[in-house]
């Protein structure tokens, strides 16, 4: 089968992807493993919400039309709102077509699936950042008879066993399950290292209105400062709940969950955790702290309308004097230890040499330069800071298709209303 | 030459134009990056031993200090020994003090922000019933350590509290103090 450009993954990424394509009348296909919003369906927990409010979910030709526009979707939500997108778009779509290989050939790609290959001039890696869920070399050492799952197997409270869990990591997934396990009744005790502490509500708007509006989220990957960093840095510790409250870690130990370092290693069954909690929390404290004062400033420089709250900081993150530097699991009654330490994409079936030593696939802005015809989506600050955002597939696609037409050859007239 | 925002330059006397080379020049030759630190060292006599630094391999070869430094270490008097130089403790609080302020001359620096004066006291506390094998509930090492920096800089109270997280954060004493290193020690 030929065509001129395949699309992997049907995600907000892929979606948008197809919608540009198709207003500039380029012929491709869009292939997914499982069904829309795979994802979204199959890799993440019950009570899981977009972090981002439901007005911010712009995409090319679609947007959040419901009485909510300031809530947070639940998953069934989430995944309902892409169906929608995907009968918007109507891309030319292979639903449960897994692919198994991407190869050059002499004038292209082949893209071998389940359902045969296709033959394309140029091929767009829509599959997202969170694949794989990224597990530390301690866990080996995790003493038996300890249950291990990472973020992308657990579900709900209840499936776990009676008993403490140790939550390792501290970003929203892992602030997230935390506060969930620990009011089931199973007491949580939190392994932090690096991360990014920020508030869901600050001066009476929401985070991502400010993240929005002040055009940091649409800071570009070619303009900022430290790019691998910027890349590299953990999601904001926050949530999507209806109530907007933080999970910031003071607000995790009001709660009851017990804060410790980062787990530095496992010995004799016995956690080892470092010293360095203070310096980290100070570090999460201090960056938060400069991102408000971005915010004051554009608000004084800009004005704000409408009602806004005054300017305040909250309280710094309390570490208690002397946090404990190791741990007994059975002592310490920990029956099941969390994973939220991070995923990676999966790129297995990519047989193309574009990867850096560790795997990373290498691109400028999410153009693969070494594969000519060949484009990466969805990934963490890909083209802007809101790359992983669903609000920032649209642009991104957009910029990668001007790109690939040029790639194709295809004329650049984009038409006003594709897809319909 | 950085300059400060009042486009005095900024010299701490740190070369990081150079350190981001090496970054740069380190990011597709990780072999090259791979440093071993020695030290020898001779007993004397009682608790005095003197410790001599002199080579060491980086950058894919062996390589020499200037020439060869050598640090004594002992005991005072209270511990029954002739204190002829500073205890093998303090020399660790010696490495971190010097460490985290190197990192803050360079941290400083690629921040663009002028340093007057940097100093800093450390404290470290011990019970020493642990190396005196009376108490197996007592740890041999520090129960903590507190280290309180005073300095003197072209930024505000924020700024100058960032440069010293982001030096600790980046520190390879702190990491060794802070996290555990497994330890492989041989009769020959």
């Amino acid at each position: 089968m030929r065509t001129t450009a395949v699309v992997i993954g049907a995600g907000q990424s892929g979606l948008a992807m197809s919608w540009w394509l198709a207003a500039r009348s380029i012929d491709h296909v869009v292939l997914e493993r499982g069904e829309v919003a795979n994802t979204w369906r199959k890799e993440r927990w019950n009570s899981l919400t977009l972090l981002t409010p439901n007005w911010q979910s712009r995409l090319p030709g679609f947007g959040y039309e419901g009485d909510d526009p300031d809530g947070f979707r639940t998953m069934p939500e989430t995944i309902a709102f892409l169906e929608g997108y995907a009968k918007r778009v109507s891309p030319p779509l292979q639903t449960r077509c897994p692919v198994t290989a991407v190869r050059r050939t002499a004038d292209g790609y082949e893209v071998v699936t389940g359902q045969g290959t296709w033959h394309c001039n140029a091929v767009v890696l829509a599959t997202g950042a969170f694949n794989i869920a990224q597990i530390p070399a301690v866990a080996q050492c995790v003493p038996p008879g300890i249950a291990q799952l990472t973020t992308a197997e657990y579900r709900n409270p209840e499936r776990l066993e009676e008993g403490g869990v140790m939550v390792v990591g501290a970003a929203a997934s892992g602030a997230q399950i935390a506060d969930e396990i620990h009011r089931s009744g199973r007491p949580v005790t939190l392994a932090v290292g690096e991360h990014v502490r920020a508030p869901r509500t600050y001066r009476g708007r929401d985070i991502q209105w400010w993240m929005d509006a002040t055009g940091l989220n649409d800071e570009r990957y070619d303009q900022v400062e430290n790019l691998r960093r910027a890349r590299a840095l953990s999601s904001f510790q926050i949530a999507g709940y209806a109530d907007r409250r933080n999970i910031d870690l003071n607000a995790l130990m009001s709660l009851g969950v017990k804060i410790v370092g980062r787990l530095a290693g496992i010995r004799d069954g016995k956690a080892q955790l470092s010293g360095s909690l203070r310096n980290l929390c100070e570090l999460a404290d201090l960056k938060q702290n400069r991102l408000l004062d971005t915010f004051d400033q554009w608000a004084a420089e800009n004005g704000v309308s409408g009602a806004i709250d005054p300017p305040h900081r909250p309280e710094s993150t309390r570490v208690e004097a002397s946090p404990p530097l190791g741990l007994d699991f059975d002592r310490a009654g920990i029956r099941t230890i969390l994973w939220a330490t991070g995923f990676r994409p999966d790129y297995s079936w990519l047989d193309v040499p574009v990867f850096d030593p560790k795997g990373n696939i290498l691109h400028d802005g999410g153009v693969v330069t070494e594969a000519p015809g060949l484009y990466v989506l969805g990934l963490p600050f890909l083209r802007r800071r809101k790359s992983s955002l669903m609000d920032g597939a649209g642009d991104d696609a957009r910029d990668l298709s001007a790109h690939l037409a040029a790639h194709v050859g295809a004329r650049s007239v984009v038409l006003d209303t594709p897809g319909s | 030459m950085a300059t400060a925002k009042g486009d005095k330059p900024v010299n701490n006397g740190v070369n990081v134009e150079a350190l981001f080379g090496a970054q740069e020049a380190l990011k597709n030759a990780p072999e090259a990056a791979k440093f071993k630190w020695r030290s020898t060292v001779e007993w004397i006599n009682g608790t005095h031993s003197r410790s001599t630094i002199e080579g060491f391999y980086g950058l894919g070869a062996e390589q020499k200090h200037k020439k060869a430094f050598t640090f004594d270490a002992d005991h005072p008097e209270v511990f029954a020994a002739e204190d002829h130089s500073a205890t093998p403790v303090e020399i660790v609080l010696a490495g971190l003090a010097s460490c985290l302020t190197a990192g803050v001359a360079a941290v400083a620096q690629a921040r663009k922000i002028q340093l007057r004066s940097v100093s800093a006291t450390l404290e470290a506390g011990m019970d020493i019933r642990g190396i005196l094998g009376m108490d197996e509930d007592v740890r041999n090492g520090f129960d903590g350590i507190k280290v309180t920096y005073k300095i003197d800089a072209d930024a505000s109270p924020a700024d100058i509290k960032a440069i010293v997280a982001q030096s600790q954060k980046r520190s390879a004493v702190y990491d060794i103090i802070t996290n555990p290193t497994n330890v492989t020690v041989e009769v020959a």
